[in-house]
This record gives structure tokens, sequence and C-alpha cells, in this order.
């Protein structure tokens, strides 16, 4: 499967409208769940202000079209695409979406040479952006897209069980200790309040992948297996006890969500992998028609 | 809400207590991992920071037609400078970093020596933090690190912050995390005792 001309241009400027909406706009899941922290925390607190400045900053960045935070982050791009999809060809014209997002200043300057310390300024280089390409049984391309700064990548964890210092054995009560050990730790540096993908099993690769792979779900919906249904409520709820706070301030909202899937595993591993979104949690998605236009939003 | 207004000194410094919300007008300049890794090790700072205050961020700055506009700038997460944090203070003499998640033990002592405090600034929050900002007067070291790592010369209004950590040894962070820890611990009995029962 060949792009003509118009479709390559078509689907330049849908990844370009992609970017520019992922950076400047949350989701109306996550807003959803700000507004009911900003209603939750105590009047003249120091964490209701946070919310209020969080609140604001929303709208501002909607109406501005520039980015919510200027750690525009990795741009992590999944790609559900029909049998016989050129990935090469996607991936090129993807990269000069990001490089004219750059320049436009919906991506900062965010891409640096690990062993030199340059930063070419263009967010290209090896492995960004993490493009992750699936091939699916429908006919229209999907792309969906998060952009997941570095505060809240720093405080992601992974955890091998069984952890003897945190008493947490190979169950799900020792899947749970090990979350709220992260939560723990991660505080005021993620941007709470934040939300939580993790994936129990797999190896320590696949798990991070899969870990961040649960932060596509919106945050109503609901986990298909019961006993994970029940941890990741049960995760939100102890977490909101702990007086963390927005922003480590102190207050009732630690967590927005909590997501968790199950992978299998070696018999002599058990991984907990965690990786934390901020609040400025930037997601989104789109179907394209077959002429690579966008013709529904995913989020 | 208290206002700290431009030019800073020690004095308005060790009038602020944690949890005072302030609004500070006047200059800042950005410094973040290569400026602090880079005076570390010793290189000339190409600014005075004598009583001036420090912003841990990377902002997003386009540049139209000869001038910086800056797109976004909230504060990146902090306690990375905390090995080099309080030698700053005592070396180049600021009073003020603003940050977010808090820093430790040794920026905190430095605070109480030299006189300075942490701001927090809400993490995040890049537009309503780079709406402060009226103007962008200079920028150093931006060939050197790149735009995010470079110092920014910066002059804001009403820049909205909180002291979590003041010149008088006090630390929101280690409150909270002190709370949260015992918090946890009493969450993890609650679940043993009631597995008990059953």
């Amino acid at each position: 499967m060949k792009l003509d001309k118009d479709q390559k241009k078509n689907l330049y400027d849908s990844m370009l409208e992609l970017i520019r909406v992922t950076s400047t706009q949350i989701p109306e899941d996550v807003q959803k769940e700000v507004l009911k922290a900003l209603k939750r925390e105590k009047k003249n607190t120091t964490a209701k202000y946070a919310m209020e400045i969080i609140d604001k900053n929303i709208e501002l960045a909607k109406s501005k079209s520039q980015p919510l935070c200027q750690d525009t982050g990795t741009v992590l791009v999944y790609v559900d695409h029909p049998v016989g999809f050129n990935q090469g060809e996607f991936t090129k014209i993807f990269e000069k979406a990001v490089v004219d997002a750059t320049k436009k200043g919906y991506l900062r300057q965010n891409s640096v040479d690990t062993l030199t310390g340059k930063n070419d300024s263009m967010n290209l280089g090896p492995g960004h952006p993490s493009i992750h390409f699936h091939e699916h049984k429908k006919k229209s391309l999907e792309v969906k897209m998060m952009l997941k700064g570095g505060g809240c990548e720093n405080v992601g964890a992974q955890y091998s069980l069984p952890n003897v210092a945190l008493e947490a054995g190979r169950d799900l009560d020792g899947v749970r200790k090990v979350i709220l050990d992260a939560v723990v730790k991660a505080q005021g540096k993620g941007c709470g309040p934040g939300v939580l993908g993790v994936t129990i099993g797999g190896d320590r690769g696949s798990g991070y992948i899969a870990s961040k792979e649960q932060l596509l779900r919106t945050l109503d919906d609901k986990n298909d297996i019961p006993a994970l249904k029940k941890l990741e409520k049960d995760i939100v709820e102890t977490s909101n006890r702990l007086g963390i706070g927005p922003m480590g301030f102190g207050g009732k909202t630690t967590l927005l969500g909590c997501k968790i899937s199950a992978l299998n595993r070696l018999p002599a591993s058990y991984f907990v992998s965690i990786s934390y979104m901020c609040w400025a949690f930037r997601r989104q998605g789109v179907t394209l028609t077959g002429k690579q236009k966008i013709s529904k939003w995913l989020y | 809400m208290k206002k700290l207004n431009y030019p800073f000194d020690e004095k308005q410094i060790r009038a602020l207590k944690v949890g005072d919300m302030v609004m500070i007008s006047g200059k800042l300049f950005t410094g973040r991992d290569a400026v602090h890794k880079y005076l570390h090790e010793g290189g000339k700072s190409p600014v005075n920071f004598k009583n001036q205050i420090i912003y841990h961020c990377g902002p997003v700055v386009l540049e139209k037609g000869g001038k910086y506009e800056v797109m976004a700038a909230g504060p990146t997460t902090s306690i990375r400078e905390e090995p080099y944090q309080w030698e700053v203070m005592r070396d180049h003499g600021i009073v003020g970093v603003i940050g977010k998640g808090g820093m430790g033990p040794k920026t905190l002592e430095g605070c109480r020596k030299y006189g300075c405090v942490y701001f927090h600034a809400i993490g995040g929050a890049a537009q309503v933090l780079a709406e402060k900002i009226k103007s962008v007067d200079d920028v150093y070291l931006k060939e050197k690190f790149g735009s995010p790592e470079a110092i920014w010369e910066l002059t804001v209004e009403d820049f909205p912050v909180v002291v979590t950590m003041d010149s008088h040894g006090g630390s929101l962070h280690s409150v909270v995390e002190g709370e949260s820890t015992k918090a946890l611990a009493s969450e993890l009995k609650k679940k043993k005792s009631t597995a008990k029962k059953k």
C-alpha cells in the first residue's frame, strides 16, 4: 500500500494537527477528574490554590493553542494500521510533522544526544519519536499519541517480587504494597495529582511498554478482570487517604486514576512495572479516512 | 497573599515562612541541570547572581523577528540540583530558588545558612506562568547548552509561588513525606488486621 501525493500531504497535515491538539488540550476524561479534585480540596489551602492554577492553565493552553506544559516530553505514538501498510513511509511523514511542530512551538526542543549532550533542536534522533506499530484487521489507520514529560517519567518504578524490605510477596497484596510505595516516593516530583499505568508480569522491557499502554485507557474505563478492577479502585482510594495531595502540598487528591494490566511471566520473575503520568496528561488520537484526513478524534 | 518585589534582599527573604503564598515581581534567571553542573565544576558565571532568584525551568522559546517569545514556562523537578544548590547559594549569593517537588537537607541547610528560600511553582502550569513573563531580557549559554538548558533572563509580574522551604529550617516537603509514610504504614496494618479477622 503506497500513498499518493495527496494522501501524503493529508497525512502530514493530520499528524501536525494531532501533535498540536495533544500538546495544548487535555482530554475530556482527564479534565473531568481534575475538576472533581478541585472541588474536593479544602478552601484556603495550598492544595486548592494548586488545583485552581491547574484548572486555569488547562483553559489558557487551549485558548492560546500553546503547550499545556513546557516539557512536551517523549513523543509516544501508537499506530494501528491495516495489513500491508508502509511503516517506513509513515515514519518519514510523522518525523516531518514533529520537526514542524517544534518550529511552531507545539513541542519543545527536547531531544538530546546522550553522549555529546547536543540538542539537535528538531526532536529527532535514536529512539525519538518513539513509534509503536500494531497491525489490525480494520481498513483505516488509527494513531494515538501521548506526550510524556521527564518529571513524571523519572518517578516511574519497577519492582521485582518478592520485595523483602516492603514485605511484598508474589500476589496481588504484594503488588498493592509496591504500587503504594511508588506513590509515596513520587510525591511532589511527578506533578500530582497523577495517574498510574501498571503492568504485572512480562519481562523488564515488555512490562514498562505495557504499563504505558495502560495510560491509553480513559480514566472512566473499567477493567474487565474483576480482581484488577478492584485493585485499581483500591489504589486510588488508598493513595488519596495518604495526605500527599496536589504537588505534594498535602491534601485529598494524590491520584486521579490507576490502570492495571497483566502479562504472563517466567516462573522465576514477577515484575511490577509502574508508569506515572502527571495531571498534564497529554493524550489524543485520531482515526483517518482513506484520504488520510482526520475522521474522528478518539478522546 | 504576600508580595516580593525586585530588588530582592536577605531581609525580605528571612521574613518568609513555609506556607506563604507569594507573588514575585521583577527579575528571574532560569537555570537547570546543565547550568548547575557547570557552576559546580568551576565554570564562570555569565551573570552576577548576587541577590537574584534562580528558576528551575526549561522554557519553550520561539524567536520571532529577532525577538524572543516565551511560549511555555513551568518549573522542572528541583531535586536533581540537590548536590549543587547549596554551593550556588554560598558562592554566588542567590536568595531564592523556584522549582517543583522540593529539595533535600543540603539545600535546606544552605537556605538557613546563606539566607535563601525555596519557592514552589505549580508544575505543569506552563501557560499561567508564561503569562506572568513580561519580557525576555537576555539569554546566556544558549549555544553551549541548547535552549531549554540556557540561562534566560526574564522580567515577571505577580509570578505565583508557595514557600515550601524557608530560611529557618522549615520544610513542607519533609513534613508531608513523614506524615504520608506514617499514613501508608497504618493503611497497610489496617489491611492486615481485616485479613486476620477473616
